[in-house]
């Protein structure tokens, strides 16, 4: 057989394949399983352990919490019907929710809560959430459907840490005898059937369910790791519901489109941080001066293409103080020459910046806005672009002079940034900074049980945060997910949660 | 024969040893390791007893030298270890991803080398015209053209006005389903296909050239060879020397996992599986991978050797008695 033939067969070998690809009709869409594509995997099945987004979003699912954030982030019963502290704050009883099973068939008791958490407590364990339950001296069950925590202080923000899938409540049998790593067995609206990491996951609807739903057979997660990819898909009606992260694909779908992008705000923020533990930061004025020589908006215009909002230290609706009472939230590159000149920096300085490639997408962008900014002050900001492993490395070790952060927000102010603003706390060193009244301020946010207390106390914290200007506050983007025309019933969260999938109905 | 064979695999093996102490050395040294990329900033919330408790659970407590000393003896034994991320043994994970690999590697060789040698030959033969002009074109935008941006494109041609989308992360078997396989294979394949083809192109067309002005070529056309029979019967094959070690190099790229491509249309491959398990700080996968495609490369290698032997009859791997 000449080389000739050979040739040609394969030309028209070629383009037949081609034709193929082109012509054949795509995969009949039908039945009443909700097929779902995002671009990150989870990273593990165990929600005590696991803390990355993208496995939190899976684990939602599936595991329950004692108490839930809604979509207005108000603390909403789950496990847990009802729950009071007593008069002096140092018990907190709850009332767990009768009737529950578990995807094995057991039922869920105050069994099962007491061994949840003790394994959260466990050091063996490896949880990060273990922090926010310290106050927690010990357990006890008086009946199967009642939990007693005897705190050492009233913890009021243990209210709200217990609403974390961190907190999620397994079977006190799996605990004791199998792998809580690997055995998923949960009280949530699906049931995991199968996980084949960075590839699909398949989730069954839980016919015993104690609320209402769900009411599709299942969801399949898909993950196509390229978010590009997503938005075709979700075009080329392959997929039903999308999730992705980068607010430039969100800005893409223009004009008639019959599928739908939701935008929820986010409680996460982007932050330039920077560590006054190192000068010139050091200088009050110089951290002011860089405060007001930023435009926030122009960040969020430019790096995010409009996607987000400028905020302040805490991101919450309900904690959230009006952007005018905050120090220099209107550009004010005056005051900003003025303050360096105080400081004796008219010539400025070199500001080394950290930021993560595509942790989150925006992350170099938002660099370069700022880097341009701050030139009207003779600051030279140098970018230093990390893996994310890298920065993550450098970020712990507190080995930096100022970072591009996106950092989680959390329904209650004090698990948000105890860890940062009081003295002793795990990331003091990361911080950079701390004084006396955002350690007092801490610590009295902490256990102060009236409301409207509580809530100047933390309006009093963020003004004093917005001054002293350890941190610059820049914008909170939205969470993303997008649903051809036939879901229905869908409400995204803050948090970012997409426990509402359980809600949905494909109305083909 | 096999004397060269064997002669040949033995002496893969101390580059297999170096490899594998480089890859485990340089892994290492990265920042961060899997609990911080597990955990991410919440990493710096663990205690001390957490931590320990996290590392024996992740097999990262023991002195770096018995890590290695353990591992290359279980390798030895066919054992590369296990895959906490995945749950599974590296070797289950590297073989399921390969086939992905394999097939796109092999159809984007075949795509590059029809279109390319094609396109090649006809440049060289009609030199300087028109036709010639096309494909010098057609290898420069080839050759310019990144992979990722041909991907990009292609996929939104499609969506956007074809209404399809090849693979929307619902890879099938070639075994399960030959017609989708076939279906989601085919694009990525073109991608990768389109540049590589390039390269194919401008290595024929130069090596073609050469040929054509040697002293045999003007004996068969004086002979009154047909013209047909004086490039495919005498001239293509001359060529296909540089062609081949060509070919060689590429597949060997390409069995190493495309990546990008790879990224862009959602294929379960090698090179997907290694990137994420560096991200992750996986070691037990990297190395596992790491030293699969070093393998790779070398059994390709050897057969690009011998493929040259087959094609040009001067050379030979038997001894002379």
């Amino acid at each position: 057989m000449s080389l000739s033939r050979i040739l040609r067969i394969v030309l028209v070998l070629a383009v037949t394949i081609m034709g193929v690809g082109v012509i054949a009709p795509a995969a009949a869409q039908g039945g009443n399983t909700l097929i779902m594509a995002r671009a990150v995997d989870a990273t593990g099945l165990d929600p005590h352990t696991q803390t990355a987004f993208a496995s939190l979003r899976l684990l939602e699912l599936i595991y329950e919490p004692l108490i839930q954030a809604d979509e207005n982030l108000n603390l909403v019963p789950a496990l847990a019907e009802s729950w009071a502290f007593s008069e002096d704050g140092l018990q907190l009883t709850l009332n767990l929710r009768q009737g529950v099973t578990f995807h094995d068939g057991s039922a869920f008791t105050a069994e099962d809560v007491i061994a949840s958490l003790a394994r959260i407590l466990d050091e063996a364990t490896g949880s990060a959430t273990r922090t926010n339950l310290l106050s927690i001296e010990s357990m006890e069950a008086p009946d199967d459907y009642t939990v007693v925590l005897n705190l050492t202080l009233p913890d009021v923000p243990l209210v709200a840490a217990l609403s974390s899938i961190n907190t999620a409540i397994l079977s006190s049998e799996v605990i004791a005898s199998g792998d809580p790593t690997a055995d998923v067995v949960g009280t949530g609206p699906f049931m995991l059937e199968s996980w084949q990491p960075e590839e699909k996951t398949v989730l069954k609807a839980n016919p015993s369910y104690w609320g209402d739903g769900p009411f599709v057979d299942g969801i399949e997660i898909r993950i196509i790791p390229d978010e590009a990819t997503i938005m075709a898909a979700l075009r080329a009606g392959e997929v039903d519901f999308v999730m992705f992260n980068d607010p430039l694909i969100a800005t893409l779908p223009v004009g008639d489109a019959t599928f739908t992008i939701n935008r929820a705000p986010e409680i996460s923020y982007h932050a330039l941080q920077l560590r006054a533990a190192v000068e010139p930061l050091d200088k009050l004025e110089v951290r002011q001066a860089i405060s007001c020589a930023i435009d926030r908006q122009e960040v969020v215009d430019v790096a995010a293409l409009g996607e987000g909002q400028v905020t302040g230290p805490l991101t919450m609706p309900a904690w959230a103080v009006s952007l005018d009472e905050l120090f220099c939230y209107e550009q004010d590159v005056e005051l900003a020459r003025e303050l360096m000149k105080q400081a004796g920096l008219e010539e400025g300085f070199t500001l080394p910046v950290i930021a993560a490639v595509a942790e989150p997408p925006t992350a170099l962008s938002e660099a370069q806005v700022i880097q341009e900014q701050l030139k009207a002050i003779n600051i030279t900001v140098e970018i230093e672009s990390l893996e994310f492993g890298t920065y993550v490395d450098r970020w712990l070790a507190a080995d930096f002079v100022g970072a591009i952060a996106l950092n989680g927000g959390r329904p209650d102010p004090y698990p948000m940034y105890s860890r940062y603003w009081q003295y002793g706390a795990n990331f003091n060193n990361v911080a950079g900074y701390i004084d006396d009244t955002l350690d007092r301020l801490m610590k009295e946010g902490q256990v102060e049980t009236d409301p409207a207390k509580r809530y100047e106390i933390f309006v009093e914290f963020q003004k004093h945060l917005a001054e002293m200007s350890p941190w610059i506050w820049l914008y909170t983007g939205y969470t993303y997910t997008g649903q051809q025309a036939y879901v229905t019933g869908f409400i995204p969260t803050p948090t970012g949660s997409i426990y509402y999938l359980s809600q949905v109905k494909l109305n083909r | 024969m096999f004397r060269y064979l064997a002669q040949r695999l033995v002496a893969v093996i101390p580059t297999l040893i170096g490899i594998s102490l480089l890859v485990f050395v340089a892994i290492r040294l990265v920042p961060g390791d899997a609990i911080t990329t597990m955990l991410g900033t919440e990493a710096g919330m663990l205690t001390e007893k957490q931590r320990a408790s996290l590392e024996a659970y992740f097999g990262l407590d023991k002195p770096m030298v018995e890590q290695y000393f353990s591992w290359i003896g279980r390798v030895l034994q066919g054992d590369m270890g296990y895959s906490v991320r995945h749950g599974k043994p590296v070797l289950t994970l590297i073989l399921e991803r390969f086939p992905v690999t394999f097939e796109l590697a092999m159809l984007s060789l075949v795509i590059a080398l029809a279109i390319g040698i094609s396109i090649g030959t006809l440049s060289a033969v009609r030199h300087n015209s028109m036709i010639d002009l096309f494909g010098r074109l057609f290898a420069l935008t080839g050759l310019a053209a990144p992979n990722f941006l041909i991907g990009t494109l292609l996929i939104y041609v499609l969506s956007v006005y074809f209404g399809i989308l090849p693979n929307a992360g619902d890879y099938t078997d070639f075994t399960e389903n030959p017609l989708k396989n076939l279906k989601q294979i085919i694009f990525p394949a073109l991608t990768l296909g389109f540049s590589f083809s390039a390269s194919v192109m401008r290595t024929t067309r130069s090596a073609m050239l050469e040929v054509l002005g040697q002293d045999y070529i003007r004996t068969a056309r004086g002979k009154g060879l047909r013209p047909r029979a004086v490039i495919f019967g005498h001239a293509v094959r001359n060529a296909l020397i540089p062609i081949v070690t060509l070919a060689g190099v590429e597949l060997g790229y390409l069995l190493g996992g495309a990546v990008i491509v790879e990224k862009i249309f959602a294929l379960p491959g090698i090179g997907r599986l290694t990137l994420n398990a560096i991200s992750q700080r996986d070691y037990a996968l990297i190395q596992g991978a790491t030293l699969f495609i070093a393998f790779n490369f070398v059994v390709i290698n050897m057969l690009v050797d011998l493929l040259y032997a087959a094609i040009d009859p001067r050379i030979s791997y038997v001894s002379k008695k």
